[in-house]
């Protein structure tokens, strides 16, 4: 990367900070995160046909509180209904 | 009379806190208020030296909570303002010399004939912070617009929750309009969208404060300082006056979206 391409400081600190906060505030590691998310796939896969690699979990500011927010596609289950 | 007792915090050291604490109290004087200042930096006495009031000097706020002294005996007068005292801390002993049951003993005690009391906080999350809120009405929490700092101010700001202190009002301090201009440096509204808390003054970076504290004479005294003007405003919004945010030379527009942020709730 070069001088004239390099993204502002000021950007880099506000990207940087918002995901430290978020860990500090909910005390969660990156690590933690992602076992988290296994265990809520394992969970889900229990009842429904998810696609793993399609999820999204993530943890989201909202003022000063934080959410934990998870998008998980379903697989089309209607074909083996009809089938 | 009942004061009203602000403790000013910030996590990270350096930041401004003293200086917040000088500049307010003066500025608070300067309204005709009377003010107590107390210096809560236990075994690292500063304030005195930033107010000019070092050589006057007897007594200290242990020596009020060992019962060497009356309460009064250890509140020095400023030299300009009649009505602005100062308990400075013990320069030879540790934080552990005063707990939050002393330091809400002695704000009780104050409360009576005073309007506002002071507290600067010392730096961190341990005892002397603790002491330091133990008797806060309000808090006021000061950062700098650089990523330990605002880390910082986060973690305290959490703590104050936990501690149902209320959430605490934010004084940028050290801004420099030419960096956030150029984008290399957060600017305000960055800050407080990411700490998520209430705005309640701005103070540019200014080489006058500097100079003022070399004098022992805080900038609000100085008619022509820019950090001087945002410490006088800040002092009006504690007294609950609606003052509007400075312009410090931004583009039109940012300032309206700060006045909106600091306005929600």
């Amino acid at each position: 990367m070069n001088f004239f391409t390099r993204k502002k400081s000021a950007v880099s600190a506000k990207e940087r900070l918002q995901l430290v906060l978020v860990h500090d505030r909910t005390d969660l590691t990156p690590a933690q995160l992602e076992s988290l998310k296994d265990d809520l796939l394992k969970a889900i896969s229990n009842y429904i046909d998810i696609d793993p690699d399609a999820v999204q979990i993530g943890l989201e500011r909202d003022g000063r509180s934080q959410r934990l927010v998870a998008d998980i596609p379903l697989r089309n289950v209607a074909r083996h209904r009809t089938g | 009379m009942a004061a009203q007792v602000i403790t000013i915090t910030s996590g990270k050291g350096g930041v401004g806190k003293t200086t917040a604490v000088a500049n307010l109290a003066n500025a608070l004087a300067m309204d005709g208020k009377k003010v107590v200042c107390i210096d809560g930096d236990i075994g690292l006495r500063n304030l005195d030296v930033v107010m000019g009031l070092e050589n006057r000097i007897v007594y200290d706020i242990v020596d009020v909570i060992e019962g060497r002294c009356k309460l009064k005996q250890a509140m020095i007068r400023d030299k300009h303002y009649p009505d602005m005292y100062l308990i400075p801390a013990a320069q030879t002993r540790d934080k552990n010399a005063v707990s939050p049951s002393d330091m809400v003993r002695i704000c009780n005690d104050l409360r009576a004939d005073s309007e506002f009391v002071l507290i600067d906080s010392p730096a961190g999350i341990e005892r002397g912070f603790r002491n330091a809120i133990a008797a806060a009405d309000r808090v006021l929490v000061v950062t700098n617009p650089e990523v330990s700092a605002v880390r910082d101010a986060d973690r305290v700001v959490g703590i104050l929750e936990a501690e149902e202190k209320g959430t605490p009002h934010l004084i940028i301090n050290r801004l420099n309009s030419a960096l956030v201009k150029n984008n290399d440096m957060l600017s305000a509204e960055d800050v407080l969208d990411l700490l998520g808390i209430q705005l309640i003054g701005i103070v540019p970076e200014d080489e006058t404060v500097i100079i003022g504290s070399n004098r022992g004479a805080p900038v609000v005294t100085d008619n022509k300082s820019r950090a001087g003007m945002a410490f006088r405003n800040i002092a009006k919004r504690l007294q609950g006056i609606d003052v509007p945010f400075m312009d410090l030379d931004h583009q039109s527009g940012l300032w309206g979206a700060i006045q909106r942020l600091a306005g929600r709730k």
